[in-house]
């Protein structure tokens, strides 16, 4: 398989009759790509939601860090979230599962070809309701992937029951209060084994944009949750997963800002105040501390601030945990450099003399 | 293989040779021991045994779904003629465990052999039998071994004393032994002067009061021993498989552990690194979901479990069906539920499997009987996987997998490994784009690209939802009907890659037998009954695959009655015959069922047949 990662693109220029002045240049990535070659389907999400904001994040994050996207694969589950692949980069591979079991299809793909890159579109209620099982054990494992749950405290296809995300005393719009406490994702994923954990809001256009290009130069299993209201069924008074509420809430722990690898390290920056970690491709993630005892290398003091917040009622958003030393899993399986999908014959089968050797074993 | 100096040819019957009734070859053995007194090397010394003198032999493990504690029986078939299908009357008695000592002595036919330990007292039970009565605690006392190897040794001083009473010669004991414990001299030592005090004290003690024995034939030459679980491993292994993922259950798992064992061996390259992932997942959802992520990328991908395993991968069977992705999923088959007998065999999966899922679902099984078949249909359902893009299962059963079996050596794969239809870049360039779901070709099966292939045109959706030729989602009635049509083209394409069934007898009998797997043994052993005792002359079929090749429908047209062996209590596989065949061929259906557990015998085949057909 070719990793040449350019690729000549019809570049579209606007008709001469209407352009007065020269045809402006189509801004290209480092790859030579433009922005449309990332684009992908039309939203049949409402008008509104907060996923076909995250949808257009990604197509910038993936256009600006110039990743090919034949080299992406994006995996899903079963939700509204889950079908929001069909809507950004449809010249990546995409498939589209079902409820709940989105980590083992991207595991498995990822041990096929743990050349490509991967990132899962998943909800609340197909990540910590019925895939708490699976999405626990890709943490775990460090699966090499960007996890993405666009969290808005309900089921939208279903017509707005709770998830397992909604905040304690939440209400829905027919009036029913959520009595169960809220699983908070992050926490849960700094836990179990997740080497970056952040969380943002669909309408913070610059954090989540930061956020996105960090997690595509990051080699392990970056979780984001990102609130993205459902304007549908959790967008009223009473909600605190609502536009309004998130407004009013969002607390962020510091202002992330990525230096991406191909981008000389120019902008110095204040090493008081400032956590620069170094990740897998080359790229410095520098974040800026805002809260006083922000210290995003450390899972104890992480946890400690998530749980803080959340009695106080406020929604802690950034970059809580990074760990670029940990293994990510296909790397721990020691295969061979070649993705496993495309090996020859002569190195999957073993000789004539191999079965032969056997065979003499058990006679 | 060990030759003997004392071998004679042909099969050896039995004589009168010193005024004593000898039957050579020709009987059973049950060992009764307790479940985790490490019987099993014990047992496997003298199963070799027999097999290294030439004799055919079989070996089949009844054992409790437990650690230590329960009882256990390990049974030795012997038999000149070559029959390995479960014999359900047994000749010699080994009887080491005190709890079911009684139990299994009354259960015996007179004239049967028992070897017993002497505070057992189980000659005063019954008059009827021949007793052997051996101190077992003090042979194995003499013999120096560590107090807490004792238990372990004790079993080798009953190898001991069984090989002396049938005569198997002392060094070919000693050959058996080195052999089995090539890699530990100690242990191998310590066990042989446990073998040795055995064979000493029937030797110098006991007066041989029955008439079986083992003499040396040349039936075995060549042959290997071997289980199920191993020869599908095997078969894997040189299928060229890259992504393992599996939960472990009985009895699948050791068709895991031992295919990673042999990728250790022979799939890491010289640089340390590995041409396959091999990984525990935390449950059989998570196992099938990988299988079909990897073979959505790419891979040779498999998992392997049994029953309950299968049904809690139902909704990604019918996603691998519908989205068209390769994968291989061996079911060692168990009586079911969860907890009802794991440690015993059956062929009650079949219904299941066949329309595993939701919607129309319709899935490619493949059905060994035998070592060799674990091995060839585990490399032939890789290729069936990818070249009709969908899931293929192997259903072998407890019985074939975990037991040792006879067998001639296995075949290296003749067939370059077939990767389907997979279009790559260039292709594409020269194609200028592709439908994934368009029949081209006509036979139901598209053309698919990997992720990673390098051509704007490349990148597909694979969704389980309603899609178009195009792969784009779709709710048109015309779209989903269409799509419907081709998966069932595709079954019928199938139909013709599958392994086509095996005729035996010549084909003109009024009477036929059909069968599958495991339960071919019994069958061609009643056959021979039949014929022999009956006189009734039978022909038989045995289905290798579902989807059934047009020779299953020739064969039921051909015959007047049919009788469907099988190991279940539904009729499972008659089942699915009558909704495959003719209905007015299928009113000449009729079951013989087996399903207590244990593997089927020959003489529940014969006695159900004979007495449908009035025979005598």
């Amino acid at each position: 398989m070719s990793t040449t990662p350019a690729m000549t693109t019809p570049v579209a220029t606007a008709p001469a009759a209407t352009a007065p002045a020269a045809p402006k240049a189509v801004k290209t990535n480092h790859i030579g790509l433009g922005i449309l070659d990332y684009r992908g389907g039309k939203s049949t999400l409402c008008a509104g939601c907060g996923h076909n904001a995250v949808s257009e994040r990604i197509t910038e994050a993936f256009f600006e860090m110039g990743i090919q996207p034949e080299r992406v694969m994006k995996m899903s589950g079963i939700g509204c979230s889950s079908k929001s692949p069909a809507y950004f980069m449809s010249r990546s591979f995409s498939f589209n599962g079902v409820h709940g079991r989105m980590p083992s299809v991207a595991t498995g793909a990822l041990l096929a070809n743990k050349t490509m890159r991967s990132i899962g579109l998943s909800g609340d209620g197909d990540t910590a309701s019925i895939g708490m099982g699976q999405f626990i054990h890709l943490l775990r494992r460090n699966v090499p992937m960007i996890y993405i749950v666009e969290d808005n405290g309900v089921y939208g296809l279903t017509k707005g029951q709770f998830s397992a995300t909604a905040d304690l005393g939440a209400r829905l719009k027919n009036g029913v209060v959520n009595e169960l406490p809220a699983i908070d994702i992050c926490a849960l994923a700094i836990q179990i084994g997740a080497t970056f954990v952040g969380r943002s809001f669909s309408g913070d256009k610059k954090q989540l944009a930061a956020m996105l290009k960090a997690a595509i130069a990051h080699q392990g299993t970056v979780l984001l949750d990102v609130i993205s209201p459902c304007v549908t069924f959790n967008d009223h008074e009473g909600s605190t997963k609502s536009y309004k509420y998130m407004q009013e809430h969002d607390d962020a722990v510091g202002e992330v800002g990525l230096v991406p690898h191909f981008e000389d390290l120019t902008v110095d920056y204040d090493h008081d105040t400032t956590t620069d970690v170094e990740l897998h491709d080359g790229s410095h993630l520098r974040l800026r501390k805002i809260h006083e005892d922000y210290t995003p290398t450390n899972k104890v003091l992480a946890l400690k601030m998530l749980m803080e917040s959340h009695a106080k009622g406020e929604v802690l958003t950034g970059v809580f945990y990074v760990d670029t030393q940990k293994t990510d899993f296909t790397s721990l399986l020691n295969m061979v450099d070649e993705p496993l999908a495309t090996l020859s014959e002569d190195r999957v089968r073993p000789s004539r003399a191999v079965l032969a050797e056997i065979m003499q074993e058990h006679l | 293989m060990i030759t003997s100096d004392l071998e004679v040819q042909g099969q050896p019957a039995s004589d009168l040779a010193s005024g004593v009734h000898r039957t050579v070859n020709d009987f059973s053995i049950q060992i009764a021991t307790v479940n985790g007194s490490g019987s099993q090397s014990a047992n496997a010394v003298l199963l070799r045994s027999i097999f290294h003198m030439g004799v055919p032999v079989s070996g089949k493990n009844l054992f409790p779904s437990n650690i230590a504690g329960l009882p256990t029986w390990f049974t030795i078939r012997v038999s000149k003629h070559g029959w390995i299908a479960r014999k359900s009357d047994t000749n010699i008695l080994i009887s080491m465990n005190p709890e079911r000592a009684q139990e299994d002595v009354l259960a015996l036919a007179p004239g049967a052999v028992v070897i017993f330990d002497e505070p057992l007292k189980l000659d005063e039970l019954r008059s009827d039998l021949a007793f052997y009565s051996v101190p077992f605690d003090r042979i194995t006392a003499a013999t120096g071994a560590e107090p807490k190897l004792r238990k372990l040794v004790r079993n080798m001083v009953y190898v001991g004393v069984a090989a002396q009473l049938l005569s198997i010669d002392m060094k070919r004991l000693e050959a058996t032994v080195r052999k089995q414990f090539a890699k530990k001299v100690k242990a191998a030592e310590l066990n042989l002067s446990a073998v040795r005090a055995g064979y000493e004290y029937a030797a110098t003690t006991l007066t041989k009061q029955d008439p079986y024995v083992v003499e040396p034939m040349k039936a075995t030459d060549g042959k290997i021993l071997i289980d199920g679980n191993s020869a599908a491993a095997l078969g894997a292994l040189f299928a060229g498989v890259t992504v393992v993922a599996w939960y472990p259950i009985t009895p699948s798992t050791s068709v895991i552990e031992d295919l990673i064992d042999y990728m250790k061996q022979y799939r890491v390259e010289k640089d340390g690194k590995a041409t396959f992932a091999a990984v525990q997942a935390e449950d059989e959802l998570a196992a099938i979901g990988m299988v079909l992520g990897a073979g959505w990328a790419g891979a040779r991908a498999m998992t392997a479990t049994s029953g309950p395993g299968i049904s809690l991968m139902a909704e990604f069977a019918g996603l691998g069906y519908y989205v068209e992705i390769p994968g291989v999923i061996f079911n060692v088959q168990r009586t079911g539920p969860s907890t009802g007998l794991p440690t015993r065999t059956s062929q009650a999966d079949l219904s299941f499997i066949a329309g595993l899922s939701h919607g129309d679902t319709r899935h490619v099984m493949l059905l060994p009987a035998s070592v060799k078949e674990c091995f060839e249909m585990g490399i032939a359902a890789f290729d069936l996987a990818e070249q009709l893009q969908t899931p293929v299962f192997v259903l072998s059963d407890l019985d074939l997998g975990m037991n040792d079996w006879m067998s001639e050596p296995f075949e290296y794969p003749e067939k370059p490994i077939n990767r389907g239809k997979v279009l790559n870049a260039q292709q594409l360039e020269e194609l200028g784009g592709f439908a994934r779901y368009k029949d081209v070709d006509g036979d139901g099966i598209g053309y698919r690209t990997l992720p990673g292939t390098d051509h704007p045109a490349a990148a597909y959706f694979t969704r389980g939802s309603g899609h178009n030729e195009k792969a784009l989602y779709s709710e048109r009635p015309a779209d989903y009907e269409n799509n419907m049509l081709r998966l069932a083209r595709k079954f019928e394409t199938a139909k013709t890659l599958v392994p086509k069934p095996i005729l035996e007898g010549t084909g003109t009998q009024k009477t036929g037998i059909i069968a599958f797997g495991t339960s071919h043994w019994a069958v061609i052993e009643g056959r021979d009954q039949l014929e022999r005792e009956s006189g009734l002359a039978t022909d038989y079929l045995r289905i290798r695959a579902f989807p059934f090749t047009q020779e299953v429908a020739d064969f039921v047209a051909a015959h007047e009655r049919i009788y469907v062996v099988e190991q279940n209590r539904d009729a499972q596989m008659l089942n699915l015959l009558k909704t495959n065949l003719d209905p007015a061929d299928a009113v000449k259906l009729h079951s013989v069922l087996h399903f207590n557990g244990l593997p089927i015998d020959a003489q529940s085949v014969t006695n159900a047949i004979a007495a449908a057909e009035g025979a005598r």
